[in-house]
């Protein structure tokens, strides 16, 4: 796969094709498969994404330390905001549901992780049922992801213990950013600029949760990753770019990663974490699980 | 290589993936070392793993993976339960190992029968994980391919002989590393394969006379 997101854009600009199929095709001479067999394996991904976003819907999830659930359900029939009845709130809803689902020890998909495995769907299935986009775009929404996840994944990390929130939350935002503006007709430079005007915007965001569960604040950054997603999108589509590189954006966030203090490297020893509060719901919840 | 799938992706029990999904992989990596799901274990779980491993299912996940459940599997979540049933003794301990481990490390040391292994790994992220040491010999098997492991006596043509078994079963090799603790010691080799070996395949590695044992490893990821 690609090492560089410059380069993947560079070669797709110049085959004049979009970036799914040159992911999907460089996956397929990397791993000696068919664009059809990793088609294959990206629609059951999607499927296993749509199902947590309905069974975290119904809002009767609760993690086994009960810090987190129930969430989601408040934005499908709680009172209503500023952005009721808009895709917004819905994808917010959709993120919340994924994540009550995972911290349930429910299945789902890392994409890239299990902690950021609320944006792309909530993303994805999100836009696509309000723009009524088929499977198949989804399809190839989800090869623009995994492209960017790989370079992400050579250039910086995918894992809060090495990056923090940034590297998971952030890259999941990333991912979504690119892979919705390919989906919504935007160019190969455009999802360059939407990934790295998302990425900018959590740049820094430490992973503190409480007790070291991927529960609080885990929860709610995916539903703020996506509104960072969102706004990637958006801006990238209304033809904003970004001046620095999406490569140098995300050498900068590994780069962050790597000398962020350890305490904010999901150790919980850091950030909301070591709050006097997130420290007694800690304690008084792991007691609990012990307790089973 | 970073594969696509491997970021879209595991399908996976929450709720991490480096700290459930990735430690499930090294505990299955792990049995096939005793080639089984082992009568006891210690597990010594070293940083992350260590400090945060229990409200992350950590340790349901490499309980679990040690008794051949896969990533994706909704029994994770009671494995400890079950490992009773199962017949599993296993001790959790924190510790530290060397400094430049990585922060998601974890050391076990199963026995089955009379068989018996230590094997060192690290959750890389995203559910990857890299077995580092196996029984003393540095090594790096990401259990993304069928990999054989075995330990021979450093014996001329010992690679050649073994190559000449795979091919003439019909299997490619990926890579083929060989690892030595001192000139004329014994070799470590790991052999990492397209097509799944057979057990005819690792018994025809096993039967030959320079060869202390062999092991297959699982494909692991998704």
């Amino acid at each position: 796969m690609y090492k560089s997101l410059a380069d993947a854009i560079r070669d797709a600009e110049a085959k004049q094709i979009s970036l799914a199929q040159l992911a999907l095709e460089t996956e397929a001479a990397d791993q000696g498969r068919t664009v059809d067999d990793i088609r294959a394996a990206l629609q059951r991904a999607l499927d296993v994404m749509r199902g947590a976003v309905a069974q975290g819907m119904v809002g009767d999830l609760y993690s086994a330390s009960g810090l987190v659930g129930g969430d989601a359900a408040k934005l499908r029939i709680g009172p209503a905001g500023p952005m009721s009845g808009t895709p917004f709130r819905d994808i917010l809803a959709r993120a919340l549901a994924v994540q009550e689902v995972n911290a349930a020890m429910g299945v789902i998909v890392a994409a890239p992780t299990a902690g950021g495995a609320g944006v792309l769907p909530a993303i994805l299935t999100g836009l696509a049922e309000a723009r009524k986009i088929p499977d198949e775009a989804l399809v190839s929404a989800l090869a623009v992801a995994g492209l960017i996840g790989a370079v992400i994944a050579e250039r910086a990390s995918l894992s809060g213990a090495e990056g923090g929130c940034q590297a998971e939350t952030g890259a999941a935002a990333a991912m979504a950013a690119g892979a919705a503006t390919e989906m919504l007709g935007g160019t190969p430079s455009q999802v360059g600029h939407a990934t790295a005007l998302a990425m900018q915007g959590t740049l820094g965001l430490v992973c503190d949760p409480l007790g070291g569960l991927v529960e609080l604040p885990c929860v709610f950054r995916n539903a703020t990753g996506s509104a960072i997603a969102l706004t990637g999108i958006e801006l990238a589509m209304a033809g904003v770019e970004f001046k620095i590189p999406v490569d140098e954006v995300i050498d900068v966030m590994g780069e962050i990663g790597r000398t962020m203090d350890v305490r904010y490297r999901e150790t919980a020893g850091g950030g909301l974490a070591a709050t006097p509060t997130g420290r007694r719901l800690a304690k008084e919840r792991l007691v609990q699980i012990k307790r089973g | 290589m970073v594969s696509l799938l491997d970021i879209i992706g595991p399908v996976m029990v929450g709720p991490s993936s480096s700290h459930t999904a990735g430690a499930c992989r090294l505990g299955l990596l792990a049995r096939c070392l005793v080639g089984g799901t082992p009568e006891r274990a210690r597990i010594e779980l070293h940083g992350s793993f260590a400090r945060t491993g229990e409200g992350h299912g950590t340790d349901k996940a490499i309980v679990g993976g040690l008794m051949g459940f896969r990533p994706d599997d909704e029994r994770l979540r009671t494995a400890l339960e079950i490992s009773e049933r199962e017949g599993l003794a296993y001790r959790f301990e924190k510790t530290t190992l060397a400094d430049d481990a990585h922060p998601n490390t974890v050391r076990l040391t199963l026995e089955r029968g009379d068989r018996s292994a230590v094997m060192t790994g690290s959750s890389l992220g995203a559910g990857r994980v890299l077995v580092t040491e196996i029984d003393g010999y540095p090594v790096e098997v990401t259990g993304n391919l069928h990999t054989i492991v075995l330990v021979a006596e450093d014996v001329k043509g010992s690679v050649a002989r073994i190559a000449t078994i795979l091919s003439e079963h019909g299997l490619n090799i990926a890579t083929l590393r060989l690892t030595r603790k001192a000139r004329g010691g014994d070799a470590f080799m790991v052999i990492e394969i397209d097509e799944e070996p057979t057990e005819e395949i690792r018994d025809a590695i096993r039967d030959l006379p320079w060869v202390r044992w062999a092991f297959r490893l699982d494909k692991v990821s998704a």
